[in-house]
């Protein structure tokens, strides 16, 4: 990859390098195997959110307030979102990983009907989640 | 790769720490399991935030301090830093190749994980037991 001319071999010893993502045509399953990692990357990161909100609401007070005030506002709103549509994403990932790890849904129209199906999940269950938390 | 790599380090050495073909069906199995489990806390965590998202501090006191959502909020934790731990360890050694930072961030994913999972299951153990 990035540093492939550190190897301490000479040239006609090295092994060949495979190609990496830059050098494909995009596909659907391709796309939605780097957000699964990506997603995953954003939800450690975002574990942070319910760590303040969960320390904020043991200590209770002040800081209770501005964390809600935060969550509350445009900001806060768009990063609740955000995080939302990536759990859902998260998982609807893990749930085609268990398809595909039970030896099914390798075959062309399977696996992009199962990449496909999991974003167009993971866009319903957002949306679900939100209006649900709305009318509650 | 360090400095002092040469010609003269063998195979065996160039490879040492990168993680053996023996232990990563360990990593395989501990994402599945901990996958599997965070199927239903994750369907129980996103009920109970979408009950505090309207919630003061003393409804969301009462509801963290009940005993089925703080049971499910202390296995969600749990499942997830453990989940997430393995998972960030598989993106370390994906891309960070220098030996030394590699290492800190695998201290620093063990460390954070630890962290995250200590403080959420101490903040939910004190709403349920001093309230």
């Amino acid at each position: 990859m990035a540093e492939a001319n550190s190897s301490p071999l000479p040239i006609e010893q090295r092994r060949p390098l495979s190609p990496h993502v830059q050098i494909y045509r995009w596909s659907a399953t391709m796309a939605m195997s780097i957000l699964h990692r990506v997603t995953g990357v954003a939800l450690y990161a975002g574990t942070l959110l319910l760590t303040v909100y969960l320390v904020t609401a043991a200590g209770g007070g002040v800081a209770f307030a501005q964390v809600s005030r935060f969550f509350g506002s445009a900001l806060g709103q768009v990063i609740l979102f955000g995080y939302t549509f990536a759990l859902m994403l998260h998982v609807c990932g893990g749930l085609r990983h268990a398809v595909w790890e039970a030896a099914r849904g390798f075959d062309p129209v399977s696996r992009n009907l199962l990449a496909w199906s999991s974003l167009i999940g993971a866009v319903v269950l957002t949306a679900l989640v939100w209006a649900g938390a709305a009318m509650l | 790769m360090p400095k002092h790599d040469s010609i003269l380090q063998t195979p065996r050495a160039r490879v040492k720490h990168l993680g053996t073909a023996r232990a990563g069906t360990r990593d395989l199995w501990e994402i599945r399991l901990t996958s599997f489990a965070l199927l239903p806390l994750t369907v129980g965590f996103v009920a109970i935030v979408a009950m505090l998202a309207k919630s003061d501090l003393a409804e969301a006191r009462a509801l963290l301090g009940a005993p089925i959502p703080a049971m499910i909020m202390v296995l969600f934790v749990l499942a997830s830093i453990w989940h997430m731990a393995v998972g960030l360890r598989s993106v370390i050694v994906d891309y960070i190749r220098h030996q030394h930072m590699r290492e800190l961030a695998l201290m620093a994913n063990l460390c954070f994980a630890i962290g995250v999972g200590l403080v959420c299951t101490y903040s939910v153990m004190r709403l349920s037991f001093i309230q």
